[in-house]
C-alpha cells in the first residue's frame, strides 16, 4: 500500500513544531494506527492518550487536518492520498505534550452542576413506577463517550475562551441528562443561566457535527435546556402568571 | 514548519488547518437568504398585483386595509396608506427572525460568529452571545407562535378558497401551489423548537403530568417535524416566495392559470 505523511504536532504549551512522518498506509487503518506505527518506529516518545480503540472510550480525540475527531474512527482513506494528514491537538485545553491535552477542567465543570436529585419514592418499600417511554429522552445523553471534541469546536471556548463563564455543550448534555429524566426534581435553570451560561451558546451547531455519538447536542440538549430557562427567567408572561399564583 | 501550541490557535477570521470547502456553506447561505428574503421584503412593499381571484399572495394575508380587494378584505384598516402586507409582516419577520435555526444560520453567515466550525474568527473575550441585549430577545421566539399559527389559519382558508372559481369548484395550477405552500409551511411552523417546549418538552415525568400522555403524544409529533427543521425552513421559504411570484404573474397578466379541473 502507498506511504502516506503524517504531520503531528511535537512540542509542549510553550513551544512546539509540526513534523513529517511516512508511514506504510495499510488497509483499513485508522489515524490512531499511524500514530502507533510512528511511535513504534520512528519516535518512541511521541505523546498519544488512547485506550479502547473502539470509538468507546473518549480518550484518543485530537484534531485531524483541522477538525476535531477521534482519531482512533478515523480512516486514513478518507483524505486525498497526495496530501500530507496533519494531527494535532484539541486546541481549547492546554497542551502537556505532543497530542495529549490537560482536560481536568471539564471534570471541574461536571462537579459543580446540581446533582440528579429523585422525588420522594412513590411506594412504601422505597421504589417508584417509571415507563419506558419516559426515560427514552434522557437515554440520548447517557451515550456521551465524554470525550470532549465538542467543548473543543465550541467556538465560545475554543476562540473566545470563555472556560470562566460557560460549562459547554458536553454539560449542557450532562445536565439535560438530569433534568430530563422523569424521577428528578432539581431545579436547574438558574444554575445554567448565570454559571453554566447558556446564553453564550449561539446554537450554532458546531457541537453537534463533531459528536461521534451523534447526540443531537444543540436541538435535544441546548434548546430545550434553554426553553427551560426562557420559562423560568425570561417570560414576562409566565413571571406574572406565578406572582399571582402565589398570592 | 514551526510553530507553537498557541499558534496553532486560529487568530484570524477565516484561518483553519481544515483543507475542505468549509467557506461553501455559510457562502451559500448569506447568498440565499439574501436572495428570498431580499425578494420579500420587496414582494410586501409592492401592494399590487398579490391578488388574482381565487388565488391571493400569502404574504398578502390576512388582508387588512382598505385597499384590499373586496373579496379577501378581512378589516377595512382605511387610515393606512401602505401596502397591507406591512401590517402584519412584523409577525412573519419575528416568527422567522428569531426561529432557532434562522438564529444559527444567520449568526454564521452574517455575523461570522464562527463561519465555521474550527475557522477562526474575531477573537476576544468580548463576546457575549445570547446573555445581552439585543440578542438576549431572540428568547421572545414564543411569543410569535401564537400569531404565526393565526396566520397559517388564514393561509389554509386562502388554500380552500383557491379551490371556488366564479363558475364554482376547480382546480388551477396556482391551487396546488397555493396548497403546496401552506403544507410547507405548517411543517414548519409546528416542528418549531419553542413549540416543541410547551408542547410537552418542559414536562419531565409525562405519567405524573396533568394530561401527560396527551402532552407526550403532542411532543413527539412537534418532535417528528423538528428533526428536519432546518430543511423545512428553507423550502418553506423558497416556496412561499414562488407562491408569490406565481400570484404576481396571474394578477399582473403576464401568465394565465391552467384550470386542471
Ligand atoms: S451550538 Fe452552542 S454549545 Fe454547541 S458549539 Fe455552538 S455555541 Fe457551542
Ligand atoms: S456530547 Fe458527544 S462530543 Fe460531547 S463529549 Fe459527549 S460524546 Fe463527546
Ligand atoms: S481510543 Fe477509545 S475512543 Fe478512541
Ligand atoms: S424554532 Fe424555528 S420556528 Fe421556532
Amino acid at each position: 500500500m502507498a506511504e502516506r505523511v503524517f504531520r503531528v504536532f511535537r512540542g509542549t504549551r510553550e513551544r512546539g513544531e509540526l513534523v513529517d512522518y511516512r508511514v506504510e498506509a495499510s488497509e483499513g487503518m485508522v489515524v490512531l494506527d499511524a500514530l502507533h506505527s510512528i511511535q513504534a518506529r520512528q519516535a518512541p516518545d511521541l505523546a498519544v492518550r488512547w485506550n479502547c480503540k473502539a470509538g468507546k472510550c473518549g480518550s484518543c480525540s485530537a484534531e485531524v487536518n483541522g477538525s476535531p475527531r477521534l482519531t482512533c474512527m478515523t480512516r486514513v482513506d478518507d483524505f486525498p492520498a497526495n496530501e500530507p494528514i496533519t494531527v494535532t491537538p484539541m486546541q481549547a485545553f492546554p497542551v502537556i505534550k505532543d497530542l495529549v491535552t490537560d482536560v481536568s477542567w471539564n471534570y471541574e465543570v461536571a462537579r459543580r452542576i446540581p446533582p440528579f436529585r429523585a422525588r420522594s419514592p412513590d411506594f412504601p418499600d422505597g421504589s417508584w413506577r417509571i415507563y419506558p417511554y419516559e426515560v427514552e429522552r434522557a437515554q440520548e445523553f447517557r451515550k456521551c463517550i465524554e470525550c470532549f471534541l465538542c467543548q473543543d469546536v465550541c467556538h465560545v471556548l475554543r476562540t473566545h475562551g470563555k472556560h470562566a463563564e460557560f460549562m459547554g455543550p458536553a454539560f449542557l448534555v450532562r445536565a439535560a441528562a438530569y433534568e430530563t429524566h422523569p424521577l428528578d426534581v432539581e431545579e436547574r435553570s438558574s444554575y445554567l443561566k448565570d454559571e453554566g451560561g447558556i446564553g453564550y451558546c449561539n446554537i450554532t451547531k458546531c457541537c453537534t457535527e463533531v459528536c461521534p455519538e451523534s447526540i443531537q447536542i444543540t436541538d435535544n440538549a441546548i434548546i430545550p435546556l434553554k426553553e427551560r430557562v426562557v420559562t423560568r427567567h425570561y417570560d414576562p408572561l409566565l413571571k406574572l402568571v406565578r406572582r399571582i399564583a402565589r398570592h | 514548519m514551526q510553530a507553537s501550541a498557541t499558534l496553532l490557535q486560529e487568530r484570524r477570521l477565516g484561518e483553519t488547518l481544515r483543507r475542505d470547502r468549509w467557506w461553501a456553506a455559510p457562502l451559500s447561505v448569506a447568498l440565499g437568504l439574501a436572495l428570498f428574503g431580499g425578494y420579500a421584503t420587496w414582494a410586501i412593499f409592492q401592494g399590487t398585483n398579490y391578488f388574482a381571484d381565487p388565488y391571493l399572495s400569502p404574504f398578502y394575508s390576512p388582508c387588512l386595509s382598505s385597499s384590499c380587494p373586496g373579496e379577501v378584505r378581512l378589516l377595512g384598516f382605511d387610515w393606512w396608506r401602505f401596502s397591507p402586507a406591512v401590517l402584519i409582516m412584523w409577525v412573519i419577520l419575528g416568527f422567522r427572525g428569531t426561529c432557532y435555526y434562522y438564529r444559527k444560520a444567520y449568526y454564521r453567515a452574517y455575523f461570522i460568529d464562527p463561519p465555521a466550525c474550527a475557522v477562526g474568527e474575531h477573537r476576544g473575550h468580548r463576546y457575549q452571545g445570547e446573555t445581552a441585549f439585543p440578542l438576549i430577545l431572540q428568547n421572545s421566539h414564543r411569543y410569535f407562535i401564537l400569531p404565526s399559527l393565526i396566520i397559517l389559519g388564514f393561509l389554509w382558508y386562502d388554500t380552500l378558497r383557491a379551490f371556488l372559481f366564479s363558475d364554482g369548484f376547480g382546480i388551477g395550477v396556482g391551487t396546488l401551489i397555493l396548497l403546496v405552500n401552506v403544507v410547507l409551511l405548517s411543517g414548519y411552523a409546528f416542528g418549531c423548537h419553542s413549540l416543541r417546549h410547551l408542547a410537552g418538552g418542559g414536562v419531565d415525568c409525562f405519567s405524573c403530568a396533568r394530561f401527560g400522555g396527551a402532552r407526550y403524544r403532542l411532543w413527539r409529533g412537534v418532535s417528528f417535524l423538528n428533526r428536519k427543521h432546518a430543511l423545512w425552513a428553507w423550502v418553506s421559504l423558497i416556496v412561499v416566495c414562488l407562491t408569490d411570484l406565481y400570484v404576481r404573474l396571474v394578477a399582473s397578466g403576464v401568465v394565465s392559470d391552467p384550470r386542471i379541473l
